[in-house]
């Protein structure tokens, strides 16, 4: 268990000195700053103003950029690592396969939420000594749990890919691909789907299930909107079916049973084939 | 030690490792030599459990794959090409010691002897560091720990003339209780470091031979150099092996390792026509004492 830490530690030391860590950062921080310059805090829409309302758009935004963000950030330098000769020189070392590769996963996971985090906390504090505003500690808490959901189920699948291409480019085309289907399969385009093909509203609703990224931007909407009147009639499946705490409970628990399970298979896949 | 039974490995429909059987014990230093594709680099990363392969790889009797802290916490390996780590010095050396439940310490102490000072880089992202300086310190990883078995692709490439006879004379402190596996694209970089000579093509062994083991690792030869005339591009490269001239450029004295001599003779052999003579002789080795584990 010292050696999974350690690998996680200098994987977080590794990530924060490169590039793409740098650019992912400057995008989420910048985000927190582009919203308080343009006045979203001071803004009212459906009721919510100041902090909330900010933290409304910036997860919004989130739901968009964080899985791509965080696929081909990890596919990127996974796959970039193998194939820089990274791998054949640490797997030298004497180290488990699984202390290794959990390592990597913890420290790469502290890596991605890291920014996004301190992007919301920034934003909270900012808010409440620069603009004395009152912080919606339950959306902050909600929030934060979504998106540790999020980043974990989306750094699961970039590790599944990362493990099963043999290159950087592979990766991050496949990685490419896995976003673009999960982002055509949203409620809008289901909903286009269920109409044109006929489709048993049930299969529709057991697709927008499985959608980690529907998932998410539902939850995120139950809270400014919990009838969910935005999303039509899956709404009320959704509600009758689980309930508001039950949905908001499902989908924290799902995306991070998906990401472990993806992460899982990539580890079983990592452990049986070539290493470097 | 090492036993290395009808390994095949093939990538995809490419068979390149075409069952290669081989055996090292502890004191066998083989150069592992053969062209590009060869199979050189393959049977190392098969023999450090990193790829999988039909057949049998063993080192004392444990599966590289299967047990593989305690086959690797016997192993050594200096890659060819370094990793682009950024992680720093201290951190990458702190990083291997804990893995190898060994001393941080001596791995720092064999970086000095190799004159690396890695204190003074130790917030240096490793990826930063000049060639030699990467090599040294891989070097002294492989070489600060309780390593029983050394596998080394083309080590002293990067090395200076004087850290090559501190590696070599690291080497020699090591050569009765370990085995080393030195792979190289020119047998002629490596032949006075070995006593067996493994040669690979298109995956299989071509050639494996015992050499005369007449030259000691730990040996230093002074030398002595008269030149008809000054040459410039002779001086820029007599320079480089640590050599001074007390004469107008003329005459040129310094030392170089034992196991060099062939490798010095190569670089002297391409300016034979401005020899007018040269003594060579062994020298009682006066620098610092090796540390090694």
């Amino acid at each position: 268990m010292h050696h999974l830490w350690l690998t996680a530690y200098a994987d977080i030391i590794e990530s924060l000195r490169a590039r793409w860590f740098l650019v992912y950062s400057t995008v989420f921080g910048g985000l927190i700053v582009i919203l308080f310059a343009f006045g979203l805090a001071e803004s009212r829409v459906m009721g919510f103003t100041g902090l909330s309302r900010l933290l409304i758009t910036y997860i919004q935004l989130s739901m968009a950029m964080l899985p791509i963000f965080v696929l081909i950030t990890t596919v990127r330098s996974v796959a970039g690592d193998r194939e820089a000769g990274v791998f054949e020189y640490l797997l030298s070392l004497p180290i488990t396969l699984r202390d290794w590769f959990w390592g990597r996963v913890f420290g790469r996971f502290f890596v991605v939420f890291l920014p996004v985090l301190l992007a919301m906390l920034g934003a909270a504090a900012w808010g409440a000594w620069g603009l004395d505003a009152r912080v919606p500690w339950d959306l902050l808490l909600y929030y934060t749990a979504l998106l540790i959901a999020l980043a974990w189920c989306f750094l699961g699948i970039g590790m599944l890919i990362s493990t099963l291409a043999r290159s950087a480019d592979v990766a991050q085309g496949a990685a490419f691909v896995v976003w673009l289907i999960l982002l055509l399969f949203l409620d809008l385009i289901l909903l286009g789907v269920l109409i044109q093909e006929h489709l048993p509203p049930e299969s529709a609703v057991a697709i927008a299930l499985v959608n980690p990224m529907q998932v998410f931007r539902t939850a995120s909407m139950m809270l400014f909107d919990p009838q969910l009147v935005l999303l039509g009639p899956t709404a009320y499946v959704i509600l009758d079916n689980f309930g508001q705490s039950g949905y908001i409970a499902y989908a924290i628990v799902y995306p991070i049973l998906l990401g472990t399970l993806a992460a899982g298979v990539g580890f079983l896949h990592f452990k049986r084939s070539d290493l470097p | 030690m090492i036993q290395f039974e009808n390994i095949v490995k093939r990538f995809g429909r490419q068979e390149v490792l075409k069952g290669v059987s081989l055996s090292i014990k502890r004191g066998h230093r083989v150069a592992l030599v053969g062209s590009n594709g060869a199979g050189k680099t393959t049977l190392i990363r098969c023999l450090l459990g990193e790829y999988t392969c039909e057949g049998r790889v063993s080192v004392d009797d444990m599966d590289p794959r299967k047990q593989r802290r305690e086959v690797l916490s016997k192993v050594g390996f200096v890659p060819q090409l370094p990793p682009p780590l950024r992680m720093p010095v201290g951190q990458l050396i702190r990083y291997a010691a804990s893995l190898c439940d060994s001393n941080p310490l001596r791995m720092h102490d064999v970086a000095g002897e190799l004159g690396f000072d890695t204190r003074q880089f130790r917030r240096q992202p490793f990826v930063k560091l000049s060639g030699g300086q990467k090599q040294k310190l891989l070097i002294a990883i492989a070489l600060g720990r309780r390593s029983e078995l050394l596998v080394m692709d083309e080590p002293a490439a990067n090395l200076d003339p004087e850290a090559r006879h501190i590696f070599f004379k690291l080497l020699a402190d090591k050569q009765e209780r370990a085995a080393m596996l030195i792979s190289s694209h020119r047998l002629d970089e490596v032949a006075s470091l070995v006593n067996r000579v493994i040669e690979m093509d298109q995956g299989m062994v071509v050639l494996d031979d015992r050499v005369a083991d007449l030259v000691e690792l730990s040996s230093r030869l002074h030398c002595r150099l008269r030149l008809i005339q000054a040459e410039a591009a002779f001086a820029k490269t007599i320079r480089e092996w640590g050599f001074s001239s007390s004469d107008d450029n003329r005459v040129w004295e310094g030392f170089i390792a034992g196991p060099d001599r062939l490798r010095f003779l190569g670089v002297l052999s391409r300016y034979a026509a401005l020899l007018a003579g040269m003594e060579l002789a062994e020298a009682p080795y006066q620098g610092k004492q090796a540390n090694v584990v």
